[in-house]
């Protein structure tokens, strides 16, 4: 029952008329549900497998707003159902719907073609946000911690819940825009265009090729995103990589258009990320 | 005094869902609410607003974890992992009993997030009572167990619902979540009475009811949670309670929420049938 459930719909979200072996469905329903006197045995089934793909298909519609923005309804779906059936719900928690969504795009970038960087950066943001909401707060290190530690044997960890991203496109600024669209349209839908498809596809047509360095992460149980330089952003990854202070700061002098006055640049960025609280453990060799 | 052996909890009242929608006017207004049921699964996180609006609810109402993906019914092992998480959230809630679903929904590790109907066989009720054992003693806390909606029955099934029901909880020795809009529901799909049903499961295992709303179609109702309570259901819970005595009583409103006021509202019209009841000692 459960590959007949989980099996997706015809164009015309109604069950598929034949199993895998070719075998009519019909036929294989009524040899385990019971027909009662208002509807088949496959009739029965088929409330099953709708439920099963509407339910999945909200979920991923509304995980991946950006995406869908990028894609267009249609091809959004497509998108759905081939990645929904190459990976099903692996979690008790449909929060996790989405995890293998990076690895199913670059192994079948058809899918997203002719956007495929563009929908790949979309996918990474949208699944940052999503770590971002819910994921573990380690207690930060103070300002005043970070002043007693040993630059040479200390290694600093980011907080579970901040990703870092390197994008080739400013999607952060094109789903905010998405975001505000889709808020005013559900507020006022009289007001808005007619087609927020239209909307969505001139927002895309203004998105131009950029590298953006990025970190999304929650502050006071708010999801935020803040744009990095491109040297706190090889610090910070190098925290990431397990580096120690003075490993991660060494890296510096490799990144093109590093400030000159590098002393005061890292002193604020480090006020910065304990004012956020992106720091924490310290872990001795 | 409790009115049975998985009911000491006769003063729990009218309960209703938590739900996203009122965190805000709950949290600011504190309006008076017997006690809130929360999905666990929804709080079986890290970190973020969503523990950190369950800890404010905590510091002010009566919480009762609800389960949605236990899936006692399904052929696989317990998910220990998911067992793990759940107990993290039963310390921090320290609810008085938990419930799930008497159903299954998971295979070899996927997950179907819906809740399945099962084959009412004499082996499905002793793997799932097997299951529902091992969680409880995992757990530490009492389980009550929730028939649900159903729009298929199979072939193979040797005995009704309710009887299965029954050699489920017996077997167990756990609790009932009596869902009565449910019973309605599969009692109009599957065209059985809907009052034999109450009348054959063990009263004296009846913890919690729920009540809900769902939606006519021309061939089937679907139980969507998104409807005020129709007549027909009250008089089956009225019917119910007098079986039970006194028990808490949970109304749930998923889809099409409206306001908080609405939703607590509709919950407090079982008042007129708690009220009535006396309580007192039922036997098994």
């Amino acid at each position: 029952m459960a590959g007949a459930v989980m099996r997706p719909l015809t164009s015309r979200a109604g069950m598929q008329s034949r199993w895998r072996d070719g075998q009519l469905m019909k036929k294989m329903a009524a040899g385990f549900i019971k027909p009662n006197d208002r509807l088949t045995s496959f009739e029965r089934l088929e409330i099953y497998n709708r439920q099963y793909w509407f339910r999945l298909q909200d979920c991923f519609y509304d995980d991946y707003p950006g995406l869908r923005a990028v894609l267009g309804d249609r091809r959004f779906a497509r998108l759905a159902q081939a990645y929904l059936t190459r990976h099903p719900s692996a979690s008790f928690s449909l929060r996790n719907l989405g995890r293998p969504l990076l690895e199913f795009l670059e192994a079948e970038p058809q899918w997203v073609a002719p956007h495929r960087q563009l929908a790949l950066d979309m996918a990474r943001l949208e699944w940052a946000q999503i770590e971002a909401f819910d994921n573990e707060a380690k207690p930060p290190l103070t300002k005043d911690s970070l002043l007693e530690i040993d630059p040479a044997r200390t290694r600093l960890q980011l907080q579970p819940h901040l990703t870092l991203l390197e994008l080739s496109h400013p999607v952060d600024e094109f789903l905010v825009q998405v975001k505000r669209a889709d808020r005013l349209r559900d507020e006022a839908s009289n007001a808005m265009e007619a087609h927020p498809a239209r909307l969505r596809r001139r927002l895309r047509r203004r998105l131009k090729a950029a590298t953006v360095f990025l970190a999304v992460h929650r502050h006071q149980d708010t999801v935020y995103y803040k744009r990095l330089e491109p040297g706190a952003f090889t610090v910070l990854s190098a925290f990431h990589a397990k580096a120690t202070l003075a490993q991660a700061c060494q890296q510096l002098g490799a990144v093109e258009g590093a400030p000159d006055d590098l002393g005061a640049k890292i002193k604020s960025w480090f006020e910065s990320w304990a004012a956020l609280c992106w720091l924490c453990r310290l872990d001795r060799e | 005094m409790p009115a049975n052996a998985f009911n000491a909890f006769t003063d729990y009242g009218i309960g209703i869902g938590l739900r996203v929608p009122h965190y805000n006017h709950i949290l600011s207004e504190k309006p008076t609410v017997d006690w809130f049921e929360i999905i666990s699964e929804n709080f079986m996180c890290d970190g973020g607003r969503p523990l950190k609006v369950l800890d404010q609810i905590l510091e002010q109402y009566r919480v009762v974890q609800h389960g949605v993906s236990a899936y006692f019914g399904s052929a696989e092992p317990l998910n220990r992992e998911h067992l793990k998480k759940l107990k993290r959230l039963v310390k921090r809630t320290k609810t008085p009993w938990l419930s799930d679903h008497l159903c299954w929904g998971s295979v070899d590790g996927r997950y179907t997030h819906d809740l399945l109907p099962m084959p009412y066989t004499m082996a499905a009720a002793k793997v799932t009572a097997g299951k529902i054992r091992q969680a409880r003693d995992f757990l530490e806390v009492p389980i009550a167990v929730e028939n649900v909606s159903s729009y298929a029955e199979f072939h193979v099934s040797e005995m009704t619902e309710w009887e299965f029901l029954s050699e489920v909880v017996e077997r167990a020795d756990c609790g009932i979540l009596l869902d009565v809009n449910n019973i309605y529901v599969s009692s109009r799909n599957h065209s059985f009475n809907p009052f034999d049903y109450i009348d054959n499961v063990p009263a004296s295992r009846v913890a919690q009811f729920h009540i809900a709303g769902h939606t006519q179609y021309r061939k089937y109702i679907l139980d969507t949670h998104d409807h005020p309570v129709i007549d027909p259901v009250w008089k089956l819970y009225e019917h119910a309670i007098r079986r039970t005595g006194p028990t808490a009583t949970l109304l749930e409103w998923d889809a099409r929420i409206p306001s908080f006021q609405e939703v607590h509202h509709e919950a407090l019209k079982a008042r007129r049938f708690l009220e009535n009841v006396e309580p007192k000692k039922i036997a098994a």
